[in-house]
Order: structure tokens, then sequence, then C-alpha cells
């Protein structure tokens, strides 16, 4: 039985974490504009202006 | 630019714009290997070529933007008026300095690629940021070596010019509302747990498990009250208030239900006689919220509400005697001004509101004028399409009035303020257009919920009578089970679902609507009412005719090479109506009369173009068309007539639309389309011309007065007034970054021709909402059926409600997209 409520325990802050991280993903505004992103790192520097 | 090379042979093979992709009128242009259609062009690639940004080309064919249009050196030099540049800065310090700037011309992932590398243009920028949905540049840059105007001429050199309007000087934008989706992952959380939670519930547990059995029920009620207090707020919040004012609200039945679950759950878990039904309480939030979000949907880059500051710019240069205006304002002159005149002037950058009756502005070319004034210096070729519908310019002489709104053509101008930027004729278009939204309509969904609810009402009081006559201990149960299972919710999930996806398979094809709300206005109307320019007509198609004796090449020749010297806006059209690969001759005599014509000599042939009074002699005042005269050596030989061009497709259309509703145009145009505009519309289409605003805001009001439900579709501002009165306003719109009047829906240009398909796809809606319905009511009955005898198990409510939920998921977005693929949309 205990150690139901171990796994029990560890289940639900393991989706508390999920839940976070979703909270604060979309408070930082990151699905406000999903083609930048997925576009800006295709982006190779080939000629680095100062080195 | 561009006219220099007009004369140049071209090549036998048409060459494209190394930047742009648009056409090339010969090679002379070149850098390297590559050929640009402008000398605009050709330098915004040599900046980035200097740069080493060329992926810019690489990343995608030809990205940019055409640049054939002059710039004045001064044109952002309103920037370095400290109260403009502060209204648009959004944080600065003396390191750095943050400022966003809205760039129409983002549209692909190179734009994405250069604006995000301008610190390697200028070494002041530090950061720049793009936000592609709402096409914006975030830029941070240093506070000593830049400035506002230094960054905006910056995006300008290399072709994205930032559009800096009124209406960035007023209030901040407000915060995207993220409260829903937040609610939304609470109740996901919470509802997902609990479900996990229940299952020893459902499946029964071992005798001598029980304390694990309470462990998981005390669990769920405490994952349940975040529910309860945080993500069920909208629907209390909405029946609170509908309370309040006396009605019943389409949530109130949802929300008692959530009230009636969680009362009898709780009680349940506390008298330890069951588990509950927090899993089905829970569950209910979280679909309902995700319905709400889905149907909810704002597009970023769209405005349903713009008004005259979105359109009029920020500041109108102000020529006014030195030191009138306080030194705040930093002052830049011209010297030109210095030698014309004893007294010293200069030409301040003064933000709109400040601008005063009795100033004088100055408008240069292709600048909108934003007050009424009176001409007092220059030539006015004013194109007031977007205002007042007309489609060719109009020529205005010095002392004449001018009205705000239209866009000057003609080169410099200056102009005598007669009345302040609020009260001029345009702005009050927006004052004086109707109600603003008219009376709340009410969605068929409020009357269906209200039936429903009373229903259930009914049969909570039948069952209740019952029981309390032959075992009132069951009265309790049975009650509170009938409010838990039979909550109009599954209705509530059909019609936002349905909605939700129906306006994302509209806004897919280019068919913008504000809301949920509208798709039912749409399906509801039958009478259609279209407005010209813009809109029947693509904006600035117009299609040239010549009548007359047919000129010889020699004529063709000299006509180009003479119309090549004027700004005038029929003379462009003339220019490149007549794209001949001759080369261009240089006139020995010319001479243009502003609204007139021209004369110009060739060796020793005269010709004239110009109306039929300046050509002729005898001019026909009431003349409806458009047309140039031309003559050769005195004798005339025939006319250009300028006719509009209709939209593609536009004939298949009006015949589908004609077959369910009644058609009428009003159009502020003058009536020399009127045959072609009977041959498209038939017969018993009622056709109305020089139509003021207001006329077309009274014939929209009295077709509603005939009971008609109108659907205006309009683009200008002229048709502000009409497109809030009818009862569906849609604004056309050439790109959705545009300025488009304040309306229900915007729809594409490109996508004109499917609007009788966008309406059909509208007018399905109620009918898949019915069906589901029906389905969600065999659901109910099932369940009504456990919960009239008072003994819903958990088992039973955890079943139907999920089931329910997603049969109705399935069927409005199989339907609809099964509908759109059928409408081929």
């Amino acid at each position: 039985m205990s150690v139901i409520i171990i796994l029990l325990i560890i289940s639900i802050s393991i989706a508390a974490v999920f839940l976070a991280a979703f909270l604060w993903s979309v408070k930082t505004g990151q699905f406000e504009d999903d083609f930048s992103p997925a576009s800006r790192i295709l982006f190779d520097d080939k000629t680095k202006p100062t080195n | 630019m561009q006219e220099k090379l007009a004369g140049k042979p071209a090549e036998a093979q048409q060459q494209y714009c190394f930047h742009c992709g648009g056409k090339c009128r010969g090679t002379s242009l070149k850098s390297g290997e590559n050929v640009f259609c402008c000398e605009g062009c050709r330098m915004v690639y040599r900046i980035l070529n200097d740069h080493q940004l060329c992926d810019y080309y690489e990343l995608n064919n030809r990205p940019g933007q055409t640049q054939v249009h002059e710039f004045r050196s001064d044109k952002f030099a309103f920037l370095d008026n400290e109260a403009i540049s502060s209204g648009l800065i959004s944080f600065r310090d003396e390191n750095h300095t943050h400022l966003t700037f809205y760039i129409p011309q983002i549209h692909c992932s190179s734009c994405l690629y250069l604006l995000e590398k301008l610190y390697r243009l200028d070494s002041s920028v530090i950061s720049s940021i793009v936000n592609f949905e709402r096409r914006e540049v975030s830029l941070i840059f240093n506070s000593e070596t830049g400035t506002v105007r230094k960054m905006a001429e910056l995006l300008n050199s290399i072709g994205y010019e930032p559009y800096i309007s009124l209406n960035d000087l007023n209030e901040k934008k407000p915060a995207v509302n993220r409260q829903l989706i937040y609610q939304l992952g609470v109740a996901g959380f919470c509802f997902g747990n609990i479900m996990l939670m229940s299952f020893p519930e459902y499946f029964g547990i071992e005798a001598g498990e029980e304390g694990l059995q309470n462990i998981f029920r005390w669990l769920n009620f405490a994952l349940a009250l975040p529910v309860l207090l945080y993500s069920s707020q909208p629907f209390f919040a909405s029946t609170i208030k509908s309370l309040k004012h006396r009605y019943l609200h389409i949530d109130t039945p949802i929300a008692l239900a959530i009230l009636i679950t969680f009362i009898r759950s709780s009680y349940e878990l506390f008298s330890g006689a069951g588990a509950g039904y927090f899993d089905s309480m829970t569950g209910i939030v979280f679909f309902m919220l995700a319905g709400r979000i889905l149907q909810d949907k704002t597009y970023r880059q769209l405005s349903f509400d713009r008004d005259y500051t979105s359109y009029f710019p920020i500041a109108v240069t102000v020529k006014k005697a030195k030191g009138e205006y306080g030194i705040q304002n930093t002052e830049y002159r011209k010297t030109e001004n210095e030698t014309e005149n004893e007294k010293p002037e200069e030409e301040l950058a003064v933000p709109l509101p400040d601008i005063k009756v009795g100033d004088t502005i100055i408008i240069h070319n292709e600048e909108l004028i934003p007050v009424d004034g009176l001409l007092t210096r220059g030539t006015a070729v004013i194109d007031y399409s977007f205002v007042t519908g007309e489609s060719i310019p109009q020529t205005k002489n010095i002392g004449e009035l001018v009205y705000a709104g239209g866009r000057q053509t003609g080169g410099r101008m200056e102009i005598l303020v007669m009345k302040e930027v609020a009260q001029s004729y345009l702005t009050g278009l927006w004052s004086k257009s109707g109600k603003g939204g008219s009376e709340i309509k009410r969605s068929f969904i409020h009357r269906i919920s209200k039936w429903f609810t009373w229903v259930v009402f009914v049969i909570a009081a039948a069952t209740a009578i019952y029981w309390q006559l032959n075992d009132p201990l069951k009265t309790w149960p049975a009650v509170t089970a009938i409010f838990i299972i039979a909550c109009p919710c599954a209705l509530l999930l059909a019609n936002s679902f349905t909605n939700g996806n129906i306006l994302r398979i509209l806004s897919r094809n280019g068919f913008f609507l504000r809301n949920a709300q509208t798709i039912e206005n749409i399906a509801s109307i039958d009478h259609i009412v279209f407005d010209k320019t813009g809109t029947l007509t693509a904006t600035g198609g117009t299609g040239i005719t010549y009548e007359g004796i047919a000129p010889s090449h020699l004529s063709i020749q000299m006509i180009r090479s003479a119309v090549i010297n004027s700004v005038h806006p029929l003379s462009k059209a003339l220019f490149s109506y007549l794209d001949t690969t001759h080369p261009i001759l240089t006139p020995v005599f010319f001479q243009e009369t502003a609204g007139h014509g021209i004369e110009a000599v060739f060796g020793n042939s005269r010709i004239l173009l110009g109306s039929a009074y300046f050509v002729c002699g005898n001019g026909n005042k009431n003349e409806n068309q458009t047309a140039v005269y031309f003559s050769l050596n005195g004798i005339q030989q025939g006319r250009f007539v300028f006719s509009n061009q209709y939209r593609a497709d536009l004939g298949k259309l009006i015949r589908n639309l004609k077959s369910r509703y009644r058609l009428s145009i009003v159009s502020g145009d003058h009536n020399a389309e009127q045959s072609a505009l009977k041959r498209i519309f038939g017969e018993e289409t009622s056709i109305y011309f020089n139509q003021r605003p207001t006329d077309k805001l009274h014939y929209t009001e009295r077709l509603q007065k005939q009971g008609a439900r109108v659907m205006m579709i309009g683009d200008g501002l002229n048709d502000a007034g009409a497109l809030m009165q009818s009862d569906c306003g849609i604004a056309v719109s050439e790109s959705t970054s545009y300025f488009t009047p304040a309306s229900d829906a915007i729809l594409k240009a490109s996508a004109f021709q499917k609007l009788a398909t966008f309406i059909r796809m509208c007018r399905a809606n109620r009918t898949i909402v019915s069906i589901s319905f029906m389905v969600s009511i065999a659901y109910n009955i099932a369940g009504l059926f456990f919960a009239v005898q008072g003994n819903l198990s958990p088992l039973i409510a955890a079943i139907l409600m999920p089931s329910s939920s997603f049969t109705i998921l399935l069927i409005t977005f199989g339907s609809t997209n099964y509908l759109a693929a059928r409408l081929r949309l």
C-alpha cells in the first residue's frame, strides 16, 4: 500500500511539473508565433561578421 | 526611375528582377550577374551584398518588394519629434531603447532572416526579433547612437518600410487575454488525474484496500477544487451577470450543473456514501473550455474595429513662421524655402492631433490628406477611391476645397487647414455610422437551450414529486442526478466545435469572421448589397479601350513619349497600356496643363492628349465616361476610354447568388458602368450610382425597414456606415494587413469568387448543430433513465459523459470537414 502512495505522489508531481511547463510556455508567448522559431533554427550564419 | 528605362528595347527573353521578381524593362540595371527592375531594388541588393546578407536571396526566390516608389529623404523626419517617438518607444534607459514597428511587408522566411540580422547593417542595433504572426519587428538599440528615425530609415533602406499610423500614438494595445488557456490547462490536469484515480471506483477494489480508496476519493476532491474555483469561473461569471439583468444566459444551466454536481459529490464523500461525480464535473468544464477557446480564436494580424486613427498618418509637415512651435519640436529646414521667402519659414513635423485650423500643411506625393482644407499651392490630383468609391483621381485647382482621406498623386502641395482632424468630413463618417453593432443578436442556440432547461426542470419536478410520495429518501439523489446528467453541455459543445471548425475552414480560404455569431448572421441574410469600386472591380484595375481612327505606329510612339513626362494617373495608365518596344522620342515642345491635358511636338507632328474640351474644343461637361482624347496635327483621331475591370469569375458568382438572394449595387462612382453591370447582374438588380456614404447607409436602413436582412459588401471608408448598419458587413481587402473599415468579416480579394460557397458553408452550420443535438439528446435520455430511478452510478456517468462529448466532436468535425471537401474549400 505504501508503495502505491509513493507512486501516486510521484505521478501527480510529474503531471504538475508538466502543467507548470504548459502555463509558463503560454505565459511567455511561445504559442503566439509558430512560424518564426521554426524558420529561425534553419538559418545558418556562413559568414560571421567579426571574429 | 522606372521610366528612364522604358525606352530601351526589351530583350527577346523577358528578364525578371532578382530582388522583387518584377518584370524588367531591359537589362541595363545590373549588379554582377543579376538584373534588376529599378534602381531601388538594386540599391537594396547592394546593401545586402556589402553586408554579406545574400542568404536573403537563397532562402526564397526573389523575396523582395518592388522598390519603384521614390522616398523623400526626410520622410521619417517626424520621428525626430520627441512627442511622436516617445509614443512608439516601449522602454528606454540610457543604454537601451525598445521599440516595435509594424511592417506589413513581412511575408516569408527571407524577411525573417534579414530583419533579425539588422545588427550587421547598423551597429547601433543590439537585437531585432520578428513576430511573424503580428508582422512586427521588435528592436532594441543603443540609446546613444541610434534614434527612432534612424531605425525607420534603416528598415526603409532595405525595403521594409514601417507602417506608422496615428493609432500608434494612442494608448498601448491591450495585452492578449490568456486567462481561458490557463483555465483549460488547469482543468485538463485535474480532469486527467481524477479519471486515473477513479478507476478503482469503476472496477471495484478489494475489501482490504479501503484505506487506499479513501485516499483516492480525497485526492479527487482536492483536484476538483481548483476546477470549481478557478477553471469554471467563466461560466459562473456570465451566470451572475445574467441573473443581475434578470435573464437566463446560455451558461446558466452549465453553472448550475457544475455546482450541483460538486455539492452532491462532496456530500457523498463527507458522509462516506460514495465517490461522487468529480470526474464528470471536471470533464464537463474541460470540454466546454476547449470548445470555447476553439470558437473564440482570434486572428492576430487582423482587426475588425479599426477606425480612422489607424488609417491616418501619425504626423504631418506643417509650414510655420520660425519659432511658432515650442522648442520641444525638433526642427529641420529646407533651404529652398529660405530663398523663396524673405521671412524664414520652417517645416516642422507635428503630431496630427495638434494640427490647428489656419495651419498650412504640406502634403507630398503619395501621402494621405488628413484634414479638410483649401489648396493653396501645387497641383492636387487626389485619389479618393477609398473614401468615395470614385475610380479615377480628381484634379483640384488652387483655392478649391480638398477633403481628408484622399491620397495625393500629383506631387507636393500645400493645404490651409479648415477643420481639425476630429471634425473632418471623413472622421464624421465614423461617429455618424449608426448604432455601432445594432441590437444584441441572439443565437438560435439560446432558444433551444432555454427550452431544454425548462424540460429538465419539469422532469426534475416530476421525479421529485414521485419520490416524495413513494420513497422520500430517494428524492435528493434522483433530482441531483437529473441535473448532473441532463446539462445542455452537449448542445453547447456541438455549437462551439462546429462554429470553431467552420471559422477555421473559412479563414484557411481567406474569409475571416469577427466571431461565431457572424456565421449565423451570414446564414440568415436574404439581400446582398455590393459596392462597386474595389469590391466588384479590382483595385487599380482599369481597362482601356480605344475608339476612333486606328493610330499608326508612329502615333503610338508619340503618345507614349508624351505621357511619360506626365505624373497624371491617366497618363501613367495609358503609358503602361501602350507597352511597346519602340524607343521613347524626345519632344521638341512639351506642355502639360493641369487638369486638361498635354501638348507635345515631335519633329513636325503636334499631338494633343486630354479632355474633350482641351483636344476638340467642345467638351461635354456631363459626360460620364472617363476618356482621354487624342488629336494629331489638329485633327481629332479618337479617344481612349477607361473602364473598370471586374474581378475574375464575377459573372459566375453573381449567377450563383442570384438564385437565392436579392442583389443591389450602390456605388459612389458615376454611372458609366451601368450597362456593363446590367449585363453581369441582370435587369432585376437595382443599381444606384453617385451614392454618398450616407446614401449607402440610408439605403441599407430602408431595406431593413422593409424586412430584409442585409449583407453589405464593401471595401472603403465610404462603405463604413453601411457596413455597420447592415446585418452582416463584409470588408473586401487586397491584403489582410491593409486597412479595412470596421466590419463583421474580412474577405480577401483573391477569395471573392468563393463568396457563394462561404455562405453555403455558414448555412450548413445550423443543420450540423441540430444533428449533433439530436445525438446528445439520445445520450441524455439514456442517462435520465437511470437518473429518475435514483440509481445513477458514477460508472454510468463516467461512461456517458465522455462518450457523448466524443461523439459530438466526431460528428461536428467530420461533417464540417466533409462539407468543406465537397465544396472544395
